[in-house]
């Protein structure tokens, strides 16, 4: 019964790994599918979050997790500077389909860039007691360096569920896109909505980025493998639909898991394109979509 | 169907996923006709011209023009065949000038090339009343330009049946006047018009004939003082 | 007016590249001159595409990493000449091109975009996992012998660039002075109405797909003569992606004349960064113009001009 143990392994791990996967996602759920801010620069700055933990762990062995809270109000800041920068160039002139997409990517490069001249190619990595350990279920093992992000995933996912749902700021960022009117009768600015919902949604990075460097070392072209993954979670999640986007991850998470084991790592890759192409091919509106 | 033949549209109905657009609509208009279609907000006018005109497939039911079966003929083939819109909101081609937009449809649709499109956009652009903007980009237009331009680009396509979605909205009412002569100027040119409105002056001014949808179905159809004193379409409007 | 423009300047290629061949020039700068004029055949690929059908695909590596791989194949299985690899890089690539052109029935905009970037890294995880091309380590490819009237196999491959430079703008040009480029134009500004105006736009993007897809395939097929060592990272490299839109963006996307102007400009900006200074910083240069004009200057170095010609006759 190895194989059946290997499955079992297979199967929490790609739950845990999608856990983590909900939380490098969940701001581009919010900028794409709430604000229809195609952000194809946001797993640029997860990486740009796992440096600043990587960073501030090595200089003063901040806990990751810590440390990941504690950059949430810079990350909040770069991204209000980025949605006034998108706002006033592109979304203002309707043009932010194809400018607004080239301005995205421009970043993701020179963020990119940037990580590599200042740290170079190197694989980097964080410090904190929990990380070695593991824990046994019988023939189910599972490394805290899976469990602990998932948990910290689980809890971020249900805050934003909360705050979009609970508070009037969060039910304006609901109403942003869809319904305009609603907008205005609730006597609010869709702008300064937006500058607070890509705000939160690139503060997610920070502890994502948090996430990331736990789970394993990190270098800054790494970025790119997570586009394919974060839009395939969040048009696979129903665009903008918080519980849709966990759930998503979770079926990539566990997809890329089962393809890792038995098909070998580098096939894994592949899978949540894959998963995308197929998704945006035959149901474009997600699969928890309407 | 004792019609003529030119525009068949037979139970036609559309969904999307749980919203009955139109449900098993049936239209006959005869060439030569102003033909009217109104309804409130929401009722299917639109859906079902965008089903004649084919950018959305209709469900079940099907669209006869002049003898074609247009149920699996694409949108830009049904233009050639003799089928021009106007859209309610202009989606002119931004970034030409005012001329170029009617070259598009000159080339595509009517086939016109050359000197011979040139001259053909000069008379559109005449009769509309944009000489002056022939080389004005179509972004800087002012809205009833653009709603000039908007007919003139459909007429750019010799059209046999002309479709104006509600190509008066938003004008006063001097421009209204505006519009409708360039209309019945087209018309007398014998060609078939079916105009969507939600200005009653208008409509009942310009249409021989009109049908009334609502919620997705035809409800009447008759002359403009039937349909006035028609007591369903009064409930339709003023809801109860 | 346009004719001649477009006159002078194929004139002008044919005749820098003669006399840059005659001056027996350092081999360093066939290098450099090479990546230079595959950049022109990317940037006006991608342009076709991007620039004229509005339509931005990513996915420019895929494209020309698959023209590469086709070389690999072809010259290991069967020890192809150059110009089969040519035929063979354009075909398939086409091939891909009209698959994405499909695509475009049910995918508009960002969604587009999205699919042609996982496209690449879809193909990527393919290359990497096959054995026969190399994968993940890569495939090391001979040069054939020394060839008459040039002085070494870069100087060939540069006269080869050049031609398939050549050729890509008078594609460019003939798509755009036709009634096809302006069927794109009119696609780009609005799809439906540009349909329902008895524009096919199905085949029309097709067009644009299959012959920018086939394009980007072409200046990838003399790829492994040129670095003779293939490995996935380089030829899938984001850089071609970057790089092949930033071009048309700095330049301007409108003519066949705005990637020319921004693959010349920023190609040479990189090759003399790449020596002088690093070619991390060199990208980063790349990305910060990128930025700095799809900001300041959407339309780019031609719209400027334009913009500065009209000031002045105002």
């Amino acid at each position: 019964m190895v194989s059946l143990d290997l499955l079992a392994n297979a199967v929490v791990a790609g739950i845990l790994l999608g856990g983590f996967y909900a939380a490098v996602s969940l701001g581009v759920s919010i900028a794409f599918g709430l604000l229809d801010v195609v952000n194809i620069a946001h797993p640029v700055f997860v990486i740009l979050g796992s440096y600043a933990v990587y960073v501030t762990n090595t200089a003063f062995g901040l806990d990751p997790i810590v440390a990941g809270i504690v950059f949430t109000p810079v990350f909040y800041g770069i991204g209000v500077v980025v949605y006034r920068i998108y706002y006033v160039s592109f979304e203002k002139k309707g043009q932010e389909s194809l400018r607004g997409l080239v301005f995205f990517f421009g970043v993701l490069f020179i963020v990119e860039v940037g990580l590599t001249l200042k740290y170079g190619v190197d694989y980097r990595l964080v410090e904190a007691q929990y990380i070695g350990e593991s824990l046994r279920f019988g023939p189910v093992g599972i490394a805290l360096r899976l469990l602990v992000p998932c948990v910290v995933a689980v809890l971020l996912t249900l805050v934003l569920y909360l705050y979009l749902a609970k508070t009037f700021v969060g039910r304006a960022i609901k109403a942003v896109s869809q319904d305009s009117l609603a907008l205005r009768l609730m006597g609010a600015d869709p702008v300064k909505v937006k500058d607070v919902a890509f705000g939160i949604a690139i503060a997610t990075a920070s502890l994502a980025g948090a996430l990331l460097i736990m789970i394993g070392p990190v270098e800054p072209s790494m970025n790119r493998e997570y586009i394919g993954r974060v839009f395939a979670v969040a048009v696979l999640g129903g665009m903008g639909s918080i519980g849709g986007t966990f759930l998503a991850a979770v079926i990539i998470g566990v997809a890329e898991s089962l393809t890792s084991t038995f098909f070998g790592p580098s096939w894994a890759v592949a899978v949540s394109f894959g998963v995308l192409l197929l998704a945006l091919a035959v149901r474009p509106a997600g699969l928890f979509g309407s | 169907m004792t019609a003529d033949g030119f525009l068949e549209v037979e139970n036609v109905t559309k969904r999307f996923g749980g919203f009955q657009a139109l449900s098993s609509v049936s239209l006959h208009v005869r060439q030569g006709e102003r033909f009217g279609l109104i309804g409130p907000n929401g009722s299917g006018k639109t859906t079902l011209i965008n089903c004649i005109s084919g950018t959305l497939r209709n469900d079940a039911g099907r669209i006869v023009f002049e003898g074609h079966d247009l149920t699996a003929v694409p949108a830009h083939r049904r233009t050639r065949l003799g089928i021009a819109r106007s859209f309610q909101i202009p989606k002119p081609f931004a970034s030409m000038t005012v001329r170029d937009n009617l070259t598009i449809p000159l080339e595509y649709a009517a086939r016109a090339h050359g000197v011979d499109a040139t001259e053909q956009a000069r008379a559109i652009l005449r009769l509309m009343g944009l000489e002056a903007k022939a080389h004005a980009a179509a972004a800087t237009l002012t809205q009833i330009e653009m709603r000039k331009l908007e007919l003139g680009r459909a007429m750019a396509a010799k059209p046999k049946l002309l479709v104006a979605d509600e190509a008066m909205a938003g004008l006063s009412s001097a421009e209204v006047d505006d519009i409708l002569d360039i209309l019945f100027q087209l018309n007398a040119r014998g060609i078939t018009i079916i105009m969507i409105e939600h200005i009653m002056r208008a409509v009942m001014r310009f249409c021989e004939r009109i049908a009334v949808l609502d919620a997705g179905e035809k409800i009447a159809e008759g002359g403009p003082e039937a349909i006035l004193a028609n007591a369903a379409v009064e409930r339709a409007y003023l809801g109860q | 007016m346009r004719g001649r423009t477009f006159g002078v300047v194929v004139i002008g290629m044919v005749l820098a590249g003669v006399l840059f061949t005659r001056l027996g020039a350092n081999q360093y700068y066939y290098f450099a001159a090479y990546v230079i004029l595959q950049y022109v055949v990317l940037a006006t690929a991608w342009n076709i595409l991007g620039g004229y059908t509005g339509y931005v695909n990513f996915g420019t590596a895929a494209f020309f990493a698959l023209g590469a791989y086709t070389s690999v194949v072809l010259i290991k299985g069967f020890a192809a000449p150059l110009p089969v690899l040519l035929a063979a890089g354009a075909a398939v690539a086409g091939l891909l091109g009209l698959g994405i052109g499909y695509l475009t029935l049910r995918l508009r905009g960002v969604f587009f975009s999205i699919a042609t970037l996982a496209l690449a890294v879809v193909l990527q995880t393919m290359v990497i996992n096959w054995d026969y091309v190399g994968g993940a380590r890569g495939i090391s490819v001979v040069r054939p012998g020394r060839l008459p009237f040039f002085g070494s196999y870069v100087e060939f491959l540069f006269a080869v660039m050049l031609l398939l430079a050549i050729f890509a703008i008078a594609v460019a040009w003939w798509i755009e002075t036709s009634r096809i480029g302006r069927g794109l134009a009119a696609i780009r500004d609005n799809e439906e109405a540009a349909e329902c105006m008895g524009v096919p736009t199905l085949r029309l993007k097709l067009i644009a797909t299959t012959v920018s897809g086939s394009l980007m395939g072409v200046a990838g097929a003399p790829f492994p003569y040129y670095v003779t060592f293939v490995e996935p990272s380089s030829a899938f490299n984001l850089d071609y992606a970057v790089n092949s839109l930033a071009m048309p963006m700095i330049g301007g996307t409108t003519t066949w004349v705005g990637p020319v102007i921004g693959a010349i400009l920023l190609g040479t900006t990189q090759q003399v960064a790449t020596v002088t200074i690093s070619s991390a910083l060199n990208l980063l240069i790349v990305g910060i113009i990128l930025v700095a004009f799809v900001i300041l200057a959407p339309d780019g170095i031609l719209g400027l001009v334009q913009r500065l010609k009209g000031g002045a006759r105002a």
